[in-house]
C-alpha cells in the first residue's frame, strides 16, 4: 500500500547569550562539572528566576528570521515533572503565549509551517559511571528555544531527505541570525521527530509515534527511515501504530519503546508566578528586525543574481557563516565577487583544517588577489605567499616585497632572460621549430620562469616565445 | 527597667546612647528564651548570637548606627539564613543548612538587628495553628492549652513571650495576622511585592509575603522601613517608592473606614461580630468617619485560595524528591522508589493534603474549572477592592472567627481548620497590605484581633490610624 508520510519536528537551540535564562550565571560550555550555577539555578529553595532580556530578543530575532508573529504579552508557565537533572522539579516554559508564533520554513519550494517559537530553560545533565549516577547543573538553565512544526497544516516534511534540509536550513538561520552556535556535537542543536502514516490522499491522520532527543541530522535520517518502514510494516500487515515515544538506539540502528500514550506524564502546566509577563513593543520588534544581518537565502540571491557566482560556489561559500562573512568584507574591499569567490573556495578553504577559523586578514587576502590581477604577483607566488602569512600576522606586501615575489622586473630584463634561454636551449628550439610541439614550449616558459625566479608573467612569456618561434 | 520589655525603638537608642550594650541586651533575651522553652516557640537559639551582638557594640562605637542597630530579632524557620539551618518545620530538611542569605536577611544585618534564633512553623507554612510542625507544637503564651496560630505561630509566641522585640513571620494566607491576633500583639502582611521574597522558601508564589510581629506599631513600621523595597533578585518585588512609615501623620481623623456588610453576615453569630460592632462604636467615639462598603465576593476567596496556594505549592515543593537535600529513604532501590518513598516519609499529612489537592487542581482535564477560575475570581475580586477603595482609606474586618482554640481541637477537620482563614485570605488573595491589630477579647479572656486592610503599597495609611488607635487606648 502506498502512504502519505507526515513529520512534525521540534528542534530545541541553545541561545549564545552570555548568561543564563533566569541566573547571571555564565552561558558556556565545556566547564568542570558543577562549577558554574548558582542557587538559582540549581534551583535551591528561596532562589527566584530573573529574566534575561538578551535571551527574549535573541527568541524575537529568530522568530523575525522566519517571519513570525511576535506575541505582544508572552507568559512564563512551569512544566512540572520529576528527573534527576531538573533540579526544581519544573521546566520555565512557555505553553499559552509562546513568544513566536505562525511562521514558516522554505525547503525545495515548500513552506513548512511552523507553529511557535518558545524560550525556556535547559537541564542539568546526567553522568552514569558503572553503578553511580551524577548530575552536573552547568548546563541548567541555559537557554533554549524550541521550536514546532505545525504538522497539522500543510505542506508537510514527507521525508527524512526534507526533515534534514529543513534542520540544515534552520540551523543555517539561527547560526546567520547570531541566535545560536547549534554546534551538534555539544547538543546546541536537538531534535525531537514525530510521525505518521496516513494512506495516500487520505485526509485523515493517522496515528503520531514521537521519537526523543536524536543527537545528530545522521541519526535523525535514520530514525525517521526506520520508523516510516516499521509503521509501514505494520499497517501492511493490518496493524494498528500505538501512540507512544520511543528512543532512537543509534548503534542498534533501531528503536524502543519509552512511554505509552496511557502512562504519558501530565505536566500541570501553570503560570510561572515568581515571573511577571513580558511585554513586547512594536519598537523592540522594529530595533531587532532592523539589527537582523542578512540571511543565506538573501545572500545566495546576492551572489548568484548580484555577483554571478554559480549556485554551488553561492552554496560553499553560505555553508558556514565564518565563511560567507569574510567573503562579503573581501568584496567589500575590492569589488571582484568572481574573483574572490575562486580564491576562497580554493585556497582559503583547503588550509582550513577541522572548523578552525580563517587565519588570514580581509586585507591581506585582498592585497595578494588584487596583486595577481595587475600581474605583479604571480600565482604560483601569491599561493606561496599565501602560506607563509597565514595565521601570522605578517603583511603580505611587506613580506612579498622582502622575499622576492613580486613580479617587479623590467620588461628589458625579462626580454633578456629570455634570449639567454634560447640560446642556452638552442637544440630545444630547433626541435620546437621543427615538430611545433606545445609541450616543448611549456617547458621553454618554464626555464624562462625558473631564470626569472618566477617573476615573470608565463602567459606574456607564452606570447612572445610564440611570435619569435612560430 | 526591664530590658525584654523595650520597644526596639527604646532599645536602638540606649544602645546608641551607651546606656546599654547589644551584647546585654542579647543576652537578656537568650536568657528569657532558655527560661521559656516549654512554649516550643524557637528551635535554635543561634550560637552565634552574642558574638553578633559584641560585633555590633564594636561597630556602634565606631559610629555605626543602623535602624535596627543592636536589636534582637527572631526569624521564621523558612527564611534563609547562611550557614544556618533552615527547616521549615519539615522532616525533609530538618539539617539544610542554607546556602545563601534572603535578602531580608541581608537587609536586617545591614541595617544592624542582631539575628538570635529560627522560631517553629507549621511545616512549609501549611497549618494555621503550629501544630503541624515535625519539631513539636508551639503554645500560646496566654494560654499552655491552646493554639498560637500559625503558620507562623513560633515567631507570634515569640514576641509575645518577649524573647525579642521584632521577629519575622511568612504571610500566604493570614500566617502573621492570625497567630498575631491569637497572641495579641501587632502583626502585618504587606502588600504584595512591597517585601521581596528572595531566599524566602516558597509556599505559594503568588501570594507569599514576609510579614513582621511587633508590641507596638511603631517597631512594625520601622521593621517595614528596614526591609521593604525592591530587589534585582525578585522579579515580583515592586519598583515602588518605599514610604517614611515611621514618620506618620498620627492624627488621622480624616481617615474613612470602609465596614463591608458581607463581612457582617460572614461574622453573624459568631464571637467576632460582637468584637467588630465594639471596634466600630470605638472609632465612631474617636470620631473616625465609619461608610458602609460592599464586597459582595468575598465569600469565595476562601475557595479560590484554596485552589490558587495548593497549586503553586505543589510545584514548590516538588524539589524536595530526595535527590538533593538531606531526606532520602534509605530503602529506595531505584529513582521512582526515591521520589515516592522520600516523599512519603520526608512530608507531614497537611503538606501532603495539599500537595494532592494542588496536584488535582492542576491536571489536565480540571486545570479549567479551579485554577483558571481560580485566578479569574481573582481578578474580579481586585476589581471589588478597587471598587470598595474609592470610597474609603481603610477596610476593616475581623482578623478571625474568635479566640485561639485549644489544642488538638481542630486537628481531625481539616476544613474546618481552613474555614478558620475566611477573614485574613482576602488580603493574600487581592494583594493588599493588612496589619493586625489587637483588640477586644474572646470568651475565655484571650485576645482578639482587627484587620486594618488599605490599597495597595498604601502600609503607610494603616500605620497612621494604628498608630493614632494605639495611642487613643493609652498603650
Amino acid at each position: 500500500m502506498q502512504y502519505d508520510v507526515v513529520i512534525g519536528l521540534e528542534v530545541h537551540a541553545e541561545l549564545n547569550t552570555k548568561t543564563k535564562c533566569f541566573c547571571s550565571c555564565k552561558n558556556q560550555y565545556g566547564q568542570s562539572p558543577n562549577s558554574n550555577c548558582c542557587p538559582v539555578c540549581v534551583g535551591l529553595p528561596g532562589a527566584l528566576p530573573v529574566l534575561n532580556g538578551e535571551a527574549v530578543k535573541k527568541t524575537i530575532k529568530a522568530g523575525l528570521a522566519m517571519g513570525f508573529e511576535i506575541n505582544k504579552t508572552a507568559i512564563f508557565e512551569r512544566k512540572n515533572y520529576f528527573y534527576p537533572d531538573l533540579p526544581k522539579a519544573y521546566q520555565i516554559s512557555q505553553l499559552e503565549k509562546p513568544i513566536c508564533i505562525n511562521g514558516s520554513l522554505r525547503i525545495f519550494d515548500k513552506d513548512i509551517p511552523i507553529n511557535r517559537i518558545h524560550l525556556e530553560e535547559d537541564a542539568g545533565k546526567l553522568i552514569h559511571q558503572g553503578n553511580i549516577s551524577m548530575i552536573d547543573y552547568n548546563r541548567g538553565g541555559v537557554p533554549l528555544i524550541e521550536l514546532v512544526t505545525d504538522a497539522l497544516k500543510e505542506p508537510h516534511i514527507e521525508s527524512a531527505d526534507e526533515a534534514i534540509e529543513f534542520l540544515t536550513k534552520l540551523r543555517q538561520i539561527y547560526i546567520y541570525a547570531g541566535v545560536a552556535e547549534c554546534e551538534l556535537e555539544k547538543g546546541q542543536m536537538r531534535a525531537d521527530v514525530n510521525i505518521s502514516l496516513k494512506p495516500k490522499g487520505s485526509a485523515e491522520y493517522g496515528v503520531k509515534v514521537e521519537m526523543k532527543n536524536i543527537m545528530g541530522f545522521k541519526s535523525v535520517y535514520r530514525a525517521i527511515n526506520y520508523e516510516i518502514n516499521r509503521q509501514k510494516e505494520i499497517l501492511d500487515d493490518g496493524g494498528t501504530i500505538l501512540q507512544e515515544t520511543r528512543k532512537w538506539d543509534d548503534e542498534k540502528g533501531e528503536s524502543f519503546t519509552l512511554r505509552t500514550k496511557e502512562n504519558s506524564e501530565d505536566y500541570r502546566y501553570f503560570p510561572d508566578p515568581d515571573l511577571i509577563a513580558i511585554h513586547i513593543s512594536d519598537e523592540d520588534i522594529e530595533e531587532i528586525k532592523k539589527s537582523l544581518s542578512p540571511l543565506p537565502d538573501q545572500l545566495k540571491q546576492i551572489y548568484t543574481s548580484n555577483y554571478g557566482l554559480s549556485e554551488y560556489d553561492a552554496d560553499v561559500i553560505l555553508a558556514d557563516k565564518k565563511i560567507s562573512d569574510f567573503y562579503n568584507q573581501c568584496v567589500a574591499l575590492y569589488p571582484q565577487p568572481k574573483t574572490i569567490a575562486n580564491w576562497i573556495t580554493t585556497e582559503i578553504l583547503a588550509r582550513i583544517k577541522n572548523n578552525e577559523d580563517i587565519a588570514i586578514s580581509g586585507e591581506n587576502l585582498i592585497w595578494i588577489i588584487k596583486t595577481v590581477d595587475e600581474k605583479k604577483l604571480q600565482r604560483n607566488n601569491a599561493k606561496e605567499l599565501l602560506s607563509i602569512i597565514w595565521g601570522t600576522d605578517l603583511d603580505a606586501q611587506t613580506e612579498a616585497k622582502s622575499r622576492g615575489l613580486l613580479s617587479d622586473l623590467d620588461q628589458s630584463v625579462i626580454l633578456g632572460i629570455l634570449d639567454n634561454v634560447l640560446k642556452e636551449k638552442a637544440e630545444v628550439v630547433e626541435q620546437y621549430k621543427r615538430e611545433k610541439d606545445p609541450k616543448i614550449l611549456n617547458f621553454l616558459v618554464g626555464q624562462v620562469m625558473k631564470a626569472s625566479l618566477g617573476k615573470a608573467n608565463a602567459q606574456e612569456i607564452m606570447q612572445i616565445l610564440r611570435e619569435k618561434l612560430n | 527597667m526591664e530590658i525584654i520589655k523595650l520597644s526596639a525603638l527604646e532599645i536602638r537608642e540606649k544602645i546608641l546612647s551607651g546606656e546599654l550594650s547589644s551584647e546585654e541586651v542579647t543576652t537578656a533575651f537568650i536568657d528569657q528564651i532558655n527560661k521559656n522553652q516549654k512554649y516550643n516557640a524557637v528551635l535554635e537559639v543561634f550560637d552565634d548570637a552574642i558574638l553578633q551582638a559584641k560585633t555590633m557594640d564594636e561597630k556602634i562605637k565606631n559610629g555605626f548606627k543602623g535602624k535596627l542597630a543592636g536589636v534582637p530579632i527572631i526569624i521564621k524557620d523558612n527564611i534563609l539564613y547562611e550557614g544556618k539551618i533552615c527547616s521549615c518545620g519539615s522532616e525533609f530538611l530538618k539539617d539544610y543548612v542554607a546556602q545563601y542569605n534572603a535578602t531580608v536577611i541581608d537587609k536586617l544585618l545591614q541595617a544592624g538587628a542582631v539575628i538570635i534564633a529560627r522560631a517553629n512553623m507549621d511545616e512549609f507554612a501549611m497549618g494555621s495553628s503550629t501544630e503541624n510542625s515535625a519539631f513539636g507544637i508551639t503554645h500560646n503564651p496566654l494560654d499552655f492549652d491552646r493554639v498560637p496560630g500559625g503558620s507562623s505561630g513560633g515567631s507570634s509566641a515569640a514576641v509575645a513571650l518577649d524573647m525579642c522585640p521584632i521577629a519575622l513571620g511568612t504571610e500566604t494566607g493570614g500566617s502573621v495576622r492570625q497567630p498575631a491576633s491569637y497572641c495579641g500583639i501587632y502583626g502585618l502582611k504587606p502588600s504584595y511585592g512591597r517585601i521581596s521574597r528572595y531566599g524566602v522558601v516558597a509556599f505559594a508564589s503568588s501570594l507569599d509575603q514576609v510579614g513582621i510581629f511587633s508590641k507596638n506599631v511603631y517597631d512594625n513600621a520601622l521593621m517595614l522601613e528596614v526591609l521593604a523595597g525592591e530587589d534585582k533578585n525578585d522579579m515580583t518585588c515592586a519598583k515602588v517608592a518605599v514610604d517614611d512609615y515611621t514618620n506618620g501623620d498620627w492624627s488621622c481623623k480624616k481617615i474613612k473606614v470602609g465596614l463591608p456588610k458581607e463581612i457582617l453576615n460572614l461574622a453573624k453569630g459568631l464571637p467576632c461580630e460582637e468584637n467588630l460592632k465594639n471596634f466600630v462604636k470605638w472609632l465612631k467615639s474617636k470620631e473616625i468617619e465609619i461608610v458602609d462598603i460592599s464586597l459582595p465576593n468575598i465569600d469565595i476567596a476562601l475557595p479560590v485560595y484554596y485552589i490558587i496556594a495548593p497549586a503553586e505549592a505543589t510545584s514548590n515543593l516538588a524539589r524536595f524528591d530526595g535527590v538533593k537535600y538531606t531526606s532520602r529513604a534509605k530503602n529506595a532501590k531505584n529513582l521512582d522508589e526515591i521520589y515516592k518513598m522520600s516523599r512519603s516519609e520526608g512530608f507531614g499529612k497537611e503538606v501532603k493534603r495539599r500537595i494532592m489537592l494542588g496536584n488535582y487542581v492542576l491536571s489536565s482535564g480540571y486545570y479549567d474549572a479551579y485554577y483558571k477560575k481560580a485566578k479569574r475570581i481573582q481578578g474580579e475580586l481586585i476589581k471589588q477592592f478597587n471598587r470598595a477603595f474609592e470610597s474609603c482609606d481603610i477596610i476593616i474586618m475581623p482578623t478571625t472567627l474568635a479566640e485561639a482554640y485549644k489544642i488538638g481541637s481542630k486537628s481531625d477537620n481539616p476544613v474546618d481548620t481552613y474555614k478558620e482563614d475566611i477573614f485574613t485570605v482576602t488580603a493574600n488573595i487581592v494583594g493588599i497590605p493588612s496589619l493586625s491589630i489587637p483588640f477586644g477579647k474572646g470568651e475565655h479572656g484571650m485576645p482578639l484581633g482587627v484587620q486594618l486592610m488599605a490599597r495597595k503599597f498604601n502600609e503607610k495609611t494603616i500605620y497612621n490610624l494604628a498608630k493614632f488607635l494605639e495611642e487613643e487606648r493609652g498603650e
